[in-house]
């Protein structure tokens, strides 16, 4: 491999920041906005309960087409939407909210969180995971490897499944940040923001689902 | 309040029925109006063009035209603009800056000024008309004018306003641009003036002759019967 | 005398101008933009304030560029991450190249990068042998029909579907399909197999994290999460510029990118990458590779009163509302920036006289201003680059003509004698208009002149005197 130009490329930046940049380039107010304001001030608003958190994240949801069940046992909401979309095998990984649903599916299984040939993945007709937290401001569910099986799990297969408990409801990115630093005690080496089925606009505008990654996405929401 | 009038070159020659109904208008409100004659033009084409030199050059007339006048009240958004934001950023560091910061500060657009500063809102004006509104880039973004005008139109009696689709996008003028880039510019124009006909209006308004030289010359062009007028002009039609 | 690139423009922008079929495209496909826009604009508590605090913590990054380069690469190294440092694209290509050489890769999947665009990556890697697949849908399509995207967002906003059938019928052999969901299928499952298959995957990146070391990744198709994942190396190539301080500072960021870019409330998959597969992780790459590239970058920090141009998140927003963008076609700038900002940074990255024509096709309206969310002084920039430009080199014409225009306006009492004679030309102009003869030809080719009034103001008001 050839040296790279890292000295080079520092010396030319500390040489062209010796004459600081104007001030006015801000229009004004905007240094001291970050340091004396939280996002809460200006991000769209998040209500404070938990009721009014599950109301915007349902909204949120339905917006970006995807399906939220609110129920106490996810076990026959799963069954119900294997059978509805004839599921031939699934793939999860090993997840205390989802364990005992996945296993009374009683199809054949693909684990994720043990080594897998990325090809049986690819095949399989749903991914059944866990997550981190959901993200009531924008309808959104982060997974990281640890609580979503690896980072394959969430995006190959065509319908993208999440159990998860209200409890996991954060109000907005900063919380969800701060409950994985929490949760670790580190930021991991995967993280990703699922926000909706995948989409995509790119032919005259038109919203399409299921460009690349899952065409549906389902949260199952217990108490 | 004694009101010191700057009327650009372009307004002077082509336009001076803007700078009358200004006159009018200021008068009616009982303000005595003085127009400093050795005015001539801001600056703008030079600046625009990078020749800040130049541009200097004639700006310096303007600082002197206007140096002893307690407020000026322009009658073009955009030429309020040089004035206003770019005079000081054109002799930043120059040995006139104090000048031209001082003239920036006493400087304000007609319609900003009636209703901001005069806080003036019915001047018991009458016209009759289907009129929709066109908001001069410069007046718009740089000063921030969207408001003022509609405020003073909504008083005018007879007078029917329709906004229309888009009516923050460019008409294509850009001083120089227009003919630089004729073809670009005459696109935006076309686009500008399909929003126009679209509301059914029969009379353009803005607070830029400049504009309504590009959407006038666009509409002539293509023999639609639709009128334009500077705001003031409007304003000043009822009052004799 | 104008150079190639400014002939080229201005051909292209006159072909472009006056194809109603294309403006009519493009309006339709930014008129849904600006509806979704206003709606999630119109969610946040305060927008202003928004924007302030993106641009606080670009600017932050940006006038501290080195400190937090070097903490993003200590971080990212830590997870076993290599850094390549490299001062243009050509230093970056071939590094990649390297990459791919030793191990033995065949296939490369890619994901959208502009900066990858901005190199000519793609290409590079192809002519070293490499099968190179774009995974974005928008960019497969002009990678399909051989064109540069077409905007920096939407590359392929300027097709209709009949086009990309035909290009899909052609280069894919597939039917003709009648819908975007038809085609997009057809892209999708084209594509599954390349996932699968590629052995090295290519992104960008919109975000980098100095605080924890992390890429960040947006996109709404998942083609970057698959190329990210499945294939065993990857290598991202990331500007300079785009380091931030925190990851809060993605709190913000990333909605507002959504927002001013696609009117969305967020984009569909965010996607964080600090290291490649981690003990105790099942997949992701062994691999990952980061390429810091230069490339100019530090040209344009060099100049403190454009500085605030590496702000930029690529977000789209200035060509989303450009008037000039709308008319002339993402392909007419000739580079890999379009719009506002490509015009302001241009000049800085490939040269100011053979690109500074951008910055004079502009009517200075500022929509591109108003509209950023980072706060770059978009149009104030086109005018210094304008200054700039006529400082280092005028034409042969500009000083005399100016330089008149000064002389005579400086006169106040040869303005007011001579004014008014250029009003008796009036009725010999209007006789003449759009001739070839006419010497105000490039306004009245297209467009009426005012008709000369009766008097001027200047004798308005020596008569009422």
């Amino acid at each position: 491999m050839p040296a790279d130009s890292r000295e080079k490329i520092l010396r030319r930046i500390r040489e062209a920041l010796q004459t600081p940049a104007p001030a006015r380039h801000l229009h004004g107010a905007a240094a001291s906005a970050s340091e004396s304001h939280p996002p809460q001030d200006w991000l769209p608003p998040v209500p404070a309960d938990l009721a009014g958190r599950i109301a915007i994240f349902e909204k949120n949801s339905a917006d970006l087409k995807t399906v939220v069940h609110r129920c106490a046992d996810p076990a026959p909401v799963l069954a119900e939407i294997a059978a509805a979309e004839g599921w031939k095998s699934v793939a999860t990984h090993d997840f205390a909210a989802g364990r005992s649903a996945v296993a009374a599916l009683g199809l054949p299984t693909l684990r994720t969180d043990q080594p897998y040939d990325k090809l049986d993945l690819e095949k399989c007709d749903a991914g059944i995971s866990g997550c981190e937290c959901l993200v009531a401001q924008t309808g959104g569910i982060l997974v990281t490897s640890p609580t979503a099986g690896g980072r394959a799990l969430s995006v190959l297969p065509p319908h993208h499944i999440v159990i998860a408990s209200e409890s996991q409801i954060v109000a907005d990115l900063a919380e969800a940040f701060a409950h994985v630093r929490q949760s670790h005690g580190t930021i991991p080496a995967f993280l990703s923001f699922i926000t909706g089925p995948s989409r995509t606009g790119d032919i005259e505008r038109i919203l399409v689902l299921g460009a690349h990654g899952p065409k549906k996405l389902t949260v199952i929401l217990t108490p | 309040m004694k009101i010191s009038l700057f009327i650009p070159c372009f307004v002077d020659q082509f336009y001076p029925g803007a700078g009358i109904g200004m006159v009018k208008v200021l008068e009616k409100l009982g303000h005595e109006v003085d127009y400093p004659e050795s005015q001539t033009c801001c600056g703008q084409p030079a600046f625009n063009s990078g020749l800040w030199g130049e541009a200097r050059d004639v700006a310096d007339t303007m600082l002197d035209a206007f140096r002893d006048a307690e407020v000026v009240v322009g009658v073009s958004g955009s030429c309020g603009a040089m004035m206003r934001v770019f005079y000081p950023e054109l002799y930043h560091g120059r040995p006139r800056e104090a000048e031209a910061k001082a003239l920036a500060a006493k400087t304000h657009e007609f319609s900003s000024f009636l209703v901001n500063v005069l806080k003036v809102g019915d001047i018991g004006a009458e016209f009759p008309a289907k009129a929709t509104f066109h908001d001069g880039c410069h007046g718009l973004r740089e000063l921030g004018i969207k408001r003022e005008p509609r405020e003073l139109l909504k008083h005018v009696r007879g007078l029917e306003l329709i906004e229309m689709k888009e009516a923050e996008t460019c008409c294509g003028f850009g001083g120089t641009f227009a003919v630089k880039f004729p073809e670009i510019s005459t696109a935006m124009g076309e686009v500008k003036c399909a929003s126009i006909l679209e509301t059914g209006a029969d009379l353009v308004i803005s607070n830029d002759s400049s504009c309504l030289m590009q959407i006038q010359g666009l509409l002539d062009r293509q023999g639609r019967p639709i009128r334009s007028m500077h705001l003031a002009e409007v304003l000043a039609h009822s009052l004799s | 005398m104008s150079t190639v690139e400014a002939r080229q423009f201005h051909r292209d922008a006159e072909r472009l101008t006056h194809d109603l079929r294309h403006r009519g495209l493009i309006q339709k496909a930014l008129g849904g933009y600006y509806v979704k826009r206003d709606e999630q604009k119109s969610r946040y508590t305060n927008w202003q304030a928004a924007r302030a605090a993106a641009a606080a913590a670009k600017f932050e990054a940006v006038n501290h560029l080195d400190k937090y380069l070097v903490e993003l690469t200590d971080k990212l190294a830590a997870r076993g991450t290599k850094i390549f440092w490299a001062a243009d694209g050509a230093e970056a290509a071939d590094y990649i190249s390297g990459v791919a050489k030793a191990a033995d890769v065949r296939r490369i999947i890619k994901s959208k990068t502009m900066t990858g665009e901005e190199i000519h990556l793609g290409p590079a890697l192809e002519k070293a042998g490499y099968e190179v697949v774009e995974s974005d849908l928008g960019e497969f399509i002009v990678q399909l029909r051989e064109e540069p995207p077409y905007h920096i967002v939407f590359p392929s906003m300027h097709l209709t579907r009949d086009e990309i059938s035909d290009v899909f019928e052609k280069k894919l052999g597939t039917a003709p399909a009648d819908t975007p969901e038809e085609l997009t299928m057809i892209a999708r499952g084209v594509m599954r197999k390349k996932y699968c298959e590629a052995d090295m995957g290519i992104s960008g990146a919109n975000f980098a994290v100095a605080e924890t070391g992390h890429i960040s990744i947006t996109e709404n198709e998942g083609n970057a999460r698959l190329s990210t994942t499945l294939p065993k190396i990857l290598v991202t190539i990331v500007g300079i510029e785009k380091v931030v301080p925190k990851l809060d500072d993605l709190a913000v960021l990333l909605p507002m990118l959504a927002t001013a870019g696609a009117g969305q409330n967020m984009t569909c998959y965010n996607t964080l990458l600090g290291g490649p597969r981690q003990p105790g992780e099942t997949d992701g790459p062994e691999e990952y590779h980061v390429v810091l590239l230069d490339n100019r970058r530090t040209t344009l920090l060099a100049d403190p009163e454009q500085r605030d141009a590496l702000h930029c998140i690529r977000c789209g927003a200035c060509l989303n509302v450009c008037p000039i963008f709308k008319n002339v076609g993402g392909h007419s700038y000739g580079t890999t920036y379009q719009g506002p900002i490509g015009s302001v940074i241009t000049p800085h990255l490939r040269g100011l006289q053979n690109w500074k024509h951008l910055s004079f096709a502009s009517s200075l309206c500022g929509a591109c201003t108003e509209a950023c969310p980072v706060k770059i002084d978009l149009h104030h920039h086109l005018l210094q680059n304008r200054r700039n430009a006529t400082v280092q080199k005028t034409a042969w014409w500009e000083k005399p003509v100016f330089g008149g225009f000064a002389w005579f306006m400086r006169r106040p009492a040869l303005y007011r004698f001579a004014a008014p004679l250029l009003r008796l030309a009036d009725p010999f102009i209007h006789a003449i208009r759009g001739k070839p003869f006419d010497p105000a030809r490039l306004w009245t080719g297209t467009r009426d002149l005012p008709r000369a009034p009766k008097q001027s103001f200047k004798e308005y008001w020596n008569a009422r005197r």
